[in-house]
């Protein structure tokens, strides 16, 4: 238990907060990995450190790893089923005209 | 090519690379014994990058000062084959590294002190020193920032962190007058017009200093004797033993190489 009363988290580690780093060139962030941290602050810079260093990066996000709501294994059937037998979801049978590439 | 100076304007510019070389190379091998030791991991990892930062700013001032003196020696000579009696940094630097507190202190006082000199060298008549001065700098903001949030939650943390937090502060200040002494080396550069006047490095030191200070509810400590020596080769006992450890391997094995 801290001094202001926040619980510790229960594996005595500071909490954990999810790293997204935005490569050169302004493509769309990536998830790097995750640090422990105290606040944000703390984790934006420990993430500077740990993921950062060699110019992988122009931009950083970090949230904590608690805000994130994630699918589960479970889910995978009927979250990610790609449907094989509905063909229509699945728009290649249409002749694409020379020279455009897909 | 920097242009020829006077004889007396290279010895003092000598002397004046070798401060900057020597106050981060040894800050930076203090903070190198915390490698593996660090708090948390990430920790580890930020004072192993603060440290790599000063060590290659070391080995940029080192080697120029060496290439200014023209006698032969580059920067691994200076670094590993002077006495301590040889060295020029500022007693806070060679400072056995305490607790966490102290670490942190210590790297916050040093690197506000180190922004001021190094965003006025930045604008150097000499082009070599204005360069990595410039790129000094600019490493030099992130040490502020980290170590200057870290005196924050430490001093604003828990009774124990502030605690340790004000006893690194009281026992760190008297060395830190030492950081913006100006003695003849500096006249002589600044009559040479090689570097400009650094007087306002030291007000505004304080300025920020007594901001986070106040900010991490711990008392700025009262001003009072400070400390000197180590700008004149005049250092505490603890600098000796870091570099037997430090110079240990080119000791015993000159020239060795990996």
């Amino acid at each position: 238990m801290a001094d202001d009363g926040t619980p510790a988290p229960s594996d005595g580690q500071w909490p954990l907060w999810e790293v997204f780093v935005q490569p050169p060139r302004g493509e769309p962030f990536e998830h790097a990995g995750s640090v422990h941290a105290v606040d944000a602050e703390s984790a934006l810079q420990n993430a500077r450190d740990v993921y950062t260093r060699r110019g992988e990066a122009v931009n950083i996000w970090v949230v904590p790893t608690a805000a994130i709501t994630a699918s589960t294994p479970a889910d995978s059937g009927p979250f990610f089923d790609p449907g094989n037998d509905k063909p229509y979801r699945h728009p290649q049978f249409y002749s694409v005209p020379r020279g455009v590439r897909v | 090519m920097a242009p020829a100076l006077d004889g007396p304007v290279q010895a003092a510019l000598v002397q004046y690379l070798l401060r900057l070389g020597d106050d981060r190379l040894v800050l930076g091998h203090r903070l190198s014994e915390w490698c593996g030791h660090a708090p948390i991991l990430e920790e580890d990892i930020a004072l192993a990058n603060i440290a790599l930062d000063l060590v290659g700013q070391a080995t940029l001032f080192l080697g120029l000062a060496g290439a200014a003196e023209a006698a032969g020696r580059d920067a691994d000579a200076l670094a590993y084959l002077r006495e301590a009696i040889d060295f020029r940094n500022v007693l806070l630097a060679e400072l056995p590294k305490g607790d966490f507190a102290f670490t942190i202190v210590r790297q916050f006082l040093f690197s506000v002190a180190a922004y001021y000199r190094l965003e006025g060298l930045a604008t150097s008549s000499h082009g070599d020193l204005a360069g990595i001065a410039g790129k000094a700098l600019k490493e030099t903001r992130y040490h502020v920032r980290h170590s200057g949030e870290w005196v924050i939650r430490l001093g604003d943390g828990t009774s124990e962190s502030h605690t340790r937090t004000q006893a690194a502060l009281d026992a760190l200040w008297r060395y830190t007058g030492e950081m913006f002494l100006a003695d003849d080396v500096d006249a002589t550069l600044v009559r040479a017009g090689v570097i400009p006047d650094l007087a306002t490095a030291e007000p505004k030191w304080l300025a920020q200093v007594t901001g986070v200070i106040e900010r991490a509810t711990l008392a700025v400590p009262p001003s009072g004797y400070m400390q000197r020596g180590g700008r004149t080769g005049r250092h505490t006992e603890h600098l000796g033993i870091m570099l037997a450890e430090m110079q240990i391997l080119q000791r015993s094995y000159p020239g060795a190489k990996w």
